[in-house]
């Protein structure tokens, strides 16, 4: 294999695909401003519809995370119509290819850009001063920037809730909780999970396994089965597929879905799904662009705002927890119910919200430690 | 005590992906071809199989898809390095990668697809036993049937004459052909039923164990099979063994983590690919071992000349 | 029916034609998978091929990403070279950026701008320190290097997420998975204002030429190819197959160590759970297109920086699925390892079907009986 005339050959072949691109022979231009803005065209162009392009870091039809935010944008564009067009990138690892993908869809000329995970922080922040005229929204992150802000979603709103159906159905006592990757808002969520069983069943105790991933679903497979095998008989999860409730359907156990309605999955296991819904998000994003009204701020969506919810309660709750969950959906709605209301331990037992006393924003983002009940140590600390 | 016996049942269904690809993998292997392919394989096989049981809604024909998946891919590689003469671990790989692709590829819109309704397998009166019953008898028939290829593979190799002139060919096909024997033909017959095996493994994993399908979600089962049987000293009962205790170790990460085990899980997550790593070692470090075990053509190219 | 014949000696002309041949394979068989999926053949090509070269921006994206992987595959091609099967890379890579992110996390606002030469060399020596575990271990125990090196990688990518989880988590990040950002002055000079591109492209392509001048006009590296091409003869004329094999790994180790360490305090900035791109696999992929040759793999690493490109282009204009790269890289070493057959046999067509029809022929007119045919 060694032959001289290898580089020939591929010589040949360049010198043949350069003869294709018509002369445009590439050269770097040195006094020009960075190319990425010379090649967006004039953005904020008064006619034609909004431009807008969301970028996935999953698969549209993982039934999940990116599916949820696809459904979000199809919603928002049947509503919006010829006012806007939109496009989606998927499968965008959260790494440095991101900002490529950033930088090509600003210069195919879209100005408002949908970062859908936390992982696109920092190509987002790198490519946001660049175009000062678009506008950024980033998902689940914490940095802004003059043009880029940031929008959450109350999972554990979702979490809490279905945390108080688990409480009533579980008959070991033992609930299972398949984690993705142990970021605060997952941590979080399995705190409020537990919080909310705690509220029908003070007795139950919650076991976690990470998978490590967010979405892998042979891990995700053995992890609920070790769960199963270890007592659990209710399962929950931070995952984005449906492994976990086919898992359950098959051992005659009961779970949750995540992120979409699941029932079909696993139709005699399937409790309730804790659905996440953009698509109110994405109207007012898209409409504070139109109306010139956008301004830098994060949003943290949930139950009141419609961006979280708990759907499809199975026949199989009781008809007094039904009616616990409206009525705790209507607290969430008007205010007067907050799921963090002390008194609450972590499992040392340390008061870290005394009783009454409601946590706030702030408290609510820094969460890294278990409350009593959860077994196990939060990995990493 | 609890939780031991379906912890065994996970294992035996967790062994059965590796012991299914691992016995195909040495079916080639003793024929004196090594096929790096066998990711690439097993995914799309997984793809075959669950796109024919999304469609037919019949685990057998989901198997059989996954078979003829795995054998038809095994034949472009078999033609390729018996008689194109390529490079073996060059074209294994690109079998690899090219399935890794084009599994992806293919398997897009069946990401959101759910498979009918599953049947629950348990042999009558066995399952009913306490604790055996729950640990052995509850398992889909292809755990068994994994089993019984063991058994058969174990005598066809080591009494039959049609393993003895398999086994001929992997130490020494120059020999082999100068007795007469279609030595390419063989081979490549080999390498499609290896391929077989392996494809009914990625079916298995796609419809059975994770009934979903998912880009990737071999996840490296197929490397770890190749390990297997260098592990197991090309021996099929072995093999098997292998395979369960490797099935064990994923289960038991997790259920350590569930535990409450003070280890960081990543540590824990290591502990299937570390152990494939020590015994390896344990294995191959007295040469004889080696020497005696291992198909002496194994990766060589065979050239007829006569 | 047509029948493989070996050539008397093999063909210089298939030899720079079987790369071509094996794209314009790749290429139909692409152009035929976009018409079945409902798109124009001709102007889904060109996203693949020409919108990645079409302007300057365009070239330094692609040099930002070829850049890893010509310089993994430089050092597999060594490897391969020497018939040590390193299918570790991608380990290899990820202990790089491990090492090179460790010594940028040392460095403050104050540090000088030379700060790079140490980041480097912890990457080069991580990574060759990875591959040596493969090294010694079929050393000593003669374990087979393709699983060893293999199961590192797994290893490897858990030991970055306990690290990134863990111990080296960013204090100030919300518990989020990711170091704290290097300081400014860790960062690789960028060679033109504007472009992402890095000295880390020059760093490839002097390593390129090192190793052209290091496999075929030194001594050593001579040693190397010999035993890999015929290791009786290399043992006969005392080559030592243990200096290869550690030589051969602690070159592709250390030079997949330097592209992890590049990605890390270049593009990155950081290290998170997401370093491990593949390039280490893809890299097989260039050391083999560009005939594991140094200047092959040039061009093999542009080509398959434009099928990745290509692929994420695709998507975003088109709305084709990412998947195709990977069916591209796959479907093009394929074709190059069946178009290398031609190099050493040729295809003949042969008319007659009659079973010993070549014994009669042999014995009827022995003087034609061409060297080599069966």
């Amino acid at each position: 294999m060694t032959n001289r005339s290898v580089p020939l050959g591929f010589a040949v072949l360049f010198g043949l695909g350069l003869a294709a691109c018509g002369g445009d022979k590439p050269a770097p231009q040195p006094a020009a401003t960075p190319a990425p803005v010379t090649a967006a065209p004039a953005p904020e162009a008064a006619k034609g519809p909004l431009k807008i392009a969301f970028v996935y870091v999953g698969p549209v039809g993982d039934a999940g995370w990116t599916f949820a935010h696809d459904r979000g944008r199809k919603e928002m564009a049947a509503e919006l119509g010829s006012k806007v067009a939109t496009t989606f990138v998927e499968n965008v690892p959260e790494a440095a290819d991101a900002e490529r993908v950033f930088r090509d869809l600003i210069g195919q000329g879209n100005t408002l850009l949908f970062g859908t995970t936390f992982g696109y922080m920092e190509p987002m922040l790198k490519v946001a001063p660049d175009s000062p005229d678009v506008k950024f929204e980033h998902a689940t992150g914490y940095k802004m920037a003059a043009n880029l802000r940031t929008y959450d979603s109350r999972t554990y709103e979702g979490a809490y809730l279905a945390g108080v159906v688990a409480g009533k159905m579980t008959k070991t006592n033992t609930l299972g909780v398949i984690g993705s990757i142990p970021i605060p808002e997952v941590i979080r969520n399995i705190d409020s999970f537990t919080l909310g069983a705690q509220r029908s069943n003070p007795a139950v105790k919650t076991k976690v396994v990470w998978v490590n991933k967010w979405f892998d679903p042979p891990k995700e497979t053995e992890g609920a089965q070790s769960l199963l095998n270890q007592g659990a008989d209710v399962l929950f999860q931070n995952t984005d597929s449906p492994a976990v409730l086919q898992t359950a359907e098959k051992a005659g156990k009961f779970a949750f879905g995540w992120d979409s309605d699941m029932t079909k999955f696993g139709p005699n296991a399937h409790l309730a799904s804790a659905v996440i819904n953009w698509s109110p998000y994405y109207k007012k994003a898209v409409k504070d662009v139109l109306d010139g009204a956008w301004k830098k701020d994060a949003s943290w969506w949930g139950v009141k705002e419609g961006t979280i919810d708990l759907v499809s309660i199975s026949d199989k709750v009781p008809a007094e927890t039904k009616a616990e969950i409206e009525k705790l959906k209507a607290g969430l709605k008007d205010g007067s119910f907050h799921p963090w209301t002390g008194p609450i331990s972590d499992q040392a037992g340390k008061e870290l919200l005394p009783a009454g006393q409601t946590a706030d924003d702030g408290f609510l983002h820094k969460i890294d430690f278990y409350v009593k009940g959860v077994e196990g140590k939060v990995p990493g600390k | 005590m609890d939780g031991i016996a379906p912890l065994i049942a996970s294992t035996l269904s967790a062994g059965t992906i590796l012991a299914l690809a691992a016995l195909g993998l040495l079916i080639n292997e003793r024929a004196g071809i090594l096929n790096l392919g066998a990711e690439g394989m097993m995914l799309m096989a997984a793809l075959a199989g669950y796109a024919t049981c999304v469609h037919t809604g019949s685990d057998t024909l989901a198997f059989i898809a996954g078979a003829a998946a795995g054998a038809a891919s095994a034949a472009c590689f078999g033609a390729l390095v018996i008689w194109f003469n390529t490079n073996q671990y060059a074209t294994g790989l690109a079998l690899s990668l090219f399935g890794a692709g084009f599994s992806a590829f293919a398997g897009i819109k069946y990401t959101q697809e759910k498979l009918p309704e599953r049947p629950r397998f348990s042999i009558p009166v066995l399952s009913d036993i306490p604790f055996v019953g729950e640990a052995f008898f509850k398992q889909h028939p292809v755990v068994y049937l994994a089993i019984l290829f063991t058994l058969a593979l174990s005598w066809f190799l080591g009494r039959s004459r049609g393993g003895l002139v398999l086994r001929a060919i992997g130490e020494s096909p120059e020999s082999a052909h100068a007795l007469g024997y279609p030595v390419r033909r063989l081979r490549f017959t080999a390498v499609c039923i290896g391929g077989a095996l392996v494809g009914m493994s990625g079916a298995y994993l796609s419809t059975v164990y994770t009934p979903l399908w998912v880009e990737g979600m071999v996840a490296g089962k197929g490397w770890i099979a190749l390990a297997l049987t260098t592990f197991a000293t090309w021996r099929p009962a072995r093999v098997l063994l292998g395979a369960y205790l490797f099935g064990g170790v994923t289960m038991l990460q997790f259920h350590l983590q569930g535990q409450g085990v003070n280890i960081a899980s990543q540590w824990l997550s290591m502990l299937p690919y570390l152990a494939t790593i020590v015994v390896l070692v344990l294995i191959s470090r007295d040469i004889n071992v080696i020497r005696i075990n291992m198909p002496a053509s194994l990766g060589k190219p065979f050239h007829p000349t006569s | 029916m047509f029948r493989l014949e070996v050539r008397p000696q093999p063909s210089a002309t298939m030899a720079w034609l079987s790369p071509i041949l094996a794209l314009a394979v790749t290429l139909v068989v692409g152009a035929s998978l976009f018409a079945m999926l409902g798109k124009a053949p001709l102007s889904a090509l060109a996203v693949f091929f020409i919108e990645p070269i079409k302007n300057g921006y365009a070239w330094s994206e692609l040099a930002v990403k070829a850049t890893p992987l010509l310089l993994i595959a430089l050092g597999l091609s060594v490897c391969f070279r020497s018939n040590v099967w390193n299918i570790g890379a991608e380990g290899q890579f990820i202990l790089g950026a491990i090492g090179g992110g460790w010594v940028a996390m040392q460095a403050t606002e104050e540090s000088s701008k030379f700060i790079l030469i140490p980041i480097l060399l912890a990457g080069i020596v991580a990574g060759a320190a990875w591959a040596g575990i493969v090294a010694f271990l079929r050393d000593r125990f003669n374990a087979n290097e393709i699983l060893v090196s293999l199961m590192l990688v797994y290893v490897a990518d858990l030991l970055l997420q306990y690290l990134v989880y863990g111990p080296w988590k960013d204090p100030a990040g919300y518990n989020f998975p990711q170091t704290i950002t290097f300081a400014a002055t860790t960062k690789l000079p960028k060679l033109f204002r504007g472009f992402r591109t890095d000295i880390g492209l020059l760093i490839a392509l002097s390593t390129a030429a090192a190793l052209w001048v290091f496999l075929f006009r030194t001594y050593a590296g001579f040693q190397l190819q010999v035993g890999g091409l015929a290791p009786a003869a290399a043992r006969y004329a005392g080559f030592s197959s243990r200096r290869a094999l550690w030589t051969a790994l602690a070159i592709s180790g250390g030079l997949a160590g330097l592209a992890g360490a590049l990605e890390a305090a270049g593009p990155l900035g950081q290290l998170t759970p997401y370093v491990p791109a593949g390039y280490g696999f893809a890299a097989i992929i260039v050391a083999f297109v560009g005939r594991l040759h140094p200047i092959g793999a040039v061009f093999a690493s542009i080509l398959m920086s434009m099928f990745y490109i290509g692929g994420e282009l695709a998507q975003s204009r088109l709305g084709l699925p990412k998947s195709l790269t990977g069916v591209f890289q796959g479907l093009l070493l394929f074709t190059l390892l069946a178009c290398d057959t031609l190099i050493n046999y040729r295809l003949v067509w042969h008319t007659s079907v009659k079973p010993n029809a070549q014994p009669e022929a042999t014995l009827a007119k022995p003087s034609v009986k061409s060297p080599g045919s069966a």
